[in-house]
């Protein structure tokens, strides 16, 4: 299982992607921000123990909620903001809004857009790939429960059993799809039931405990990794706030959020910390300190970027050579 | 020579050099075989391609005896999904050459297409360097999901390369260039061309380059400015007219996007009248671009009004004179340059 130091390590990624994602709200609000953004409050525990499970040449295609998996991936946080502010050190030179366009091979990471599960087919071609040339790595991609009700998902799901492909998908079941709930979008009682009809494995987790995201994905990628075959994992959790930055959620009631409030996974985890005698009050202090410290400098360093120069604006289109 | 009723294969004739005379089709299979031996990275996705069946047109009978069933991969009936996943390959540094089975259906993978490999590069330097072959056009009888000519769609659409070629040679040549090009190519391939059309084609695996157009019948007097199939009714209209003392200069665009628009400017400026002529409705089609680059650059040199040719803004018909009604063909190119010519 983990060593202490590994949970210290899986803490410090929650941590920076809550100090990250508080930061940048209360920039927004502040009007510091550029255009829309989406919060990842809820869902830190998804993504960095997800992330977490991967070796360094598997390939990552995550979304928009999973801004812990492309730090974790070695993607530095003044490229995020950078992507953020539009700014030309952003990792898509102001080509591409907010999280979206965040991609960089060279950290095997897979840009998504909007419409989610096209990351699916993607890096399901990602790993065909990998059989291709007999490499033992694997593909793993994040969709959400409004992208289960898309036919690519299911087409994706098909063929990744069909060609027993070294894929694992998390789908983040945060119970909205925008302002619409679960039971509007499928009859299902757990989207992880929807693999048995593709004939692949499918299996369901807390995403509010980060180790047990850790441990169901580690299983499912050194799975596929053996040729085991594609996992979907559903990870289910609660969108603490709106859809976007804009969104008010006022669709959601109250007391549903005081409920997952009180199982916050990067809170909660620090309680486990300190409750197991991993860690103490001065080290998870100081490791507070140093991520705060982090996030201020990548903010400081992308809001002094410059933004792009507009003669370049018909520049990249095309990959020359 | 070949009887067409193999479906291209063997239907080539050796001429003791090292060009020879092949079918349209047999062209196609011909560059897929070559650049599959030559580069291990290129690999065939499919309905229907593997094993002995070949495709529904036979293009790719006995690949998988050959390249193996790890570069010959079937796939189910899911164009949106399996274009995403060549898209995933081709990030990865593969070079898939997705066999639409049908032009018609590529609009079931459009998503992939346009939002996903179309905007990689731009938004983030991911390079797609895949290839879709889709056999298109009509006049054939098929009806309308199996006679679309959706070039435009993807003409319009940033990022994406578009190929059309007419004649074997360039068959060939552009399917080579458009698998070693590093961005997402569209090849539209003529299925009224497959086996009705025979020319010279070269041996070697020589490429040729995208974006340019060829002078395939010099002339005076117009310019007919076409692609695909239409190509050759435009050519014998052009036989028609000679008789008759008109000129005609044709102009084959053989790919669509990047448009060759200093070959389209230099026909224009040198008859002073262009007709555009191709196959997919004309409403917003490719002839629009075409004709509205001539009006905005070359409109000095102009002796008479450009003119279009192309499809009428209806789904492709089925029976014969509802689809001849439908479709340009040589004897209404014929009228339309005649008048033209004496404008």
């Amino acid at each position: 299982m983990l060593t202490n130091e590994q949970r210290l390590t899986l803490y410090y990624w929650m941590l920076l992607t809550r100090s990250f994602d508080e930061t940048m709200v209360a920039m927004w609000k502040q009007g510091r921000g550029l255009g829309g953004t989406f919060s990842q409050r809820g869902h830190e525990a998804i993504s960095v123990g997800a992330a977490y499970a991967l070796e360094p040449g598997d390939v990552i295609a995550p979304m928009h909620r999973d801004l812990g998996a492309y730090l974790l991936r070695g993607m530095t946080a003044e490229r995020i903001f950078g992507n953020l502010l539009g700014r030309s050190g952003g990792v898509s030179a102001g080509r591409d809004a907010n999280l979206h366009g965040m991609g960089d091979l060279g950290l095997q990471i897979i840009g998504f857009i909007s419409h989610l599960p096209h990351s699916m087919a993607v890096s399901l071609g990602a790993a065909m790939s990998f059989v291709y040339r007999s490499e033992a790595r694997v593909a793993l991609t994040f969709t959400g429960d409004g992208a289960s009700s898309a036919g690519l998902f299911h087409e994706t799901l098909n063929m990744a059993a069909v060609w027993n492909a070294p894929w694992v998908v998390i789908v983040e079941n945060n119970l909205y799809a925008y302002s619409t709930p679960l039971e509007q979008q499928m009859k299902v009682p757990a989207i992880a039931e929807r693999a048995a009809s593709y004939g692949m494995a499918g299996v369901s987790v807390d995403g509010n405990e980060v180790e047990a995201v850790y441990a169901v994905t580690s299983a499912a990628v050194e799975r596929a990794r053996c040729g085991g075959g594609p996992t979907l994992i559903e990870a289910r959790t609660m969108r603490m706030l709106g859809h976007a930055i804009h969104d008010g959620a006022e669709y959601v009631p109250r007391s549903l959020l005081e409920s997952w409030e009180k199982r916050d996974p990067v809170m909660t985890y620090r309680a486990r910390l300190l409750e197991a005698g991993v860690s103490d009050e001065a080290v998870l202090s100081e490791i507070a300190e140093r991520v705060a410290a982090e996030v201020a400098e990548a903010v400081a360093r992308a809001e002094a970027d410059l933004l792009p120069d507009p003669a370049t604006v018909e520049a990249g289109v095309y990959a020359e050579g | 020579m070949g009887t067409g009723s193999n479906f291209g294969f063997a239907d080539g004739e050796q001429t003791g050099d090292s060009t020879r005379e092949l079918t349209y089709i047999a062209a196609i299979s011909e560059a897929l075989r070559e650049e599959m031996r030559r580069d291990p990275n290129v690999l065939l996705m499919g309905e229907d391609i593997a094993g002995d069946f070949g495709g529904a047109f036979k293009v790719t009978k006995g690949f998988e005896a050959e390249f193996g069933a790890r570069r010959v991969i079937n796939t189910p009936l899911a164009e949106l999904g399996f274009v995403g996943a060549a898209t995933g390959m081709a990030l990865m540094g593969l070079r898939p050459v997705v066999e639409m089975q049908f032009a018609d259906f590529i609009s079931s993978a459009f998503d992939s297409i346009v939002q996903f490999a179309a905007t990689a590069h731009y938004r983030w330097k991911g390079a797609v360097p895949w290839v879709i072959r889709a056999p298109s056009d009509g006049g054939i009888r098929s009806g309308p999901f199996h006679s679309q000519n959706p070039e435009a769609w993807f003409v319009h659409t940033p990022g994406l390369k578009v190929v059309a070629p007419a004649t074997p040679a360039d068959a060939k040549g552009l399917l080579l260039a458009a698998i070693r090009d590093d961005n997402p190519v569209i090849y539209f391939e003529s299925k009224p061309l497959y086996r009705s059309l025979k020319g010279p084609v070269p041996s070697g695996a020589e490429a040729l380059p995208l974006g340019e157009a060829a002078v395939v019948r010099p002339g005076r007097d117009l310019s007919m400015v076409t692609y695909g199939a239409m190509l050759h009714q435009a050519l014998a209209a052009a036989r028609r007219l000679a008789d008759e003392g008109i000129d005609s200069e044709v102009l084959d665009l053989r790919t669509l996007k990047p448009l060759d628009r200093p070959a389209i400017l230099a026909t224009a400026r040198k008859t002073g009248k262009v007709l555009v002529v191709h196959a997919a409705n004309r409403l917003a089609g490719v002839g629009a671009e075409v004709a509205a680059l001539v009006a905005e650059e070359a409109f000095e040199w102009l002796d008479a009004p450009v003119q279009r040719l192309g499809g009428l803004d209806v789904p492709v018909p089925f029976s014969p004179p509802l689809e001849d009604a439908y479709r340009p063909n040589a004897e209404k190119i014929y009228g339309a340059a005649r008048r033209l010519a004496l404008y």
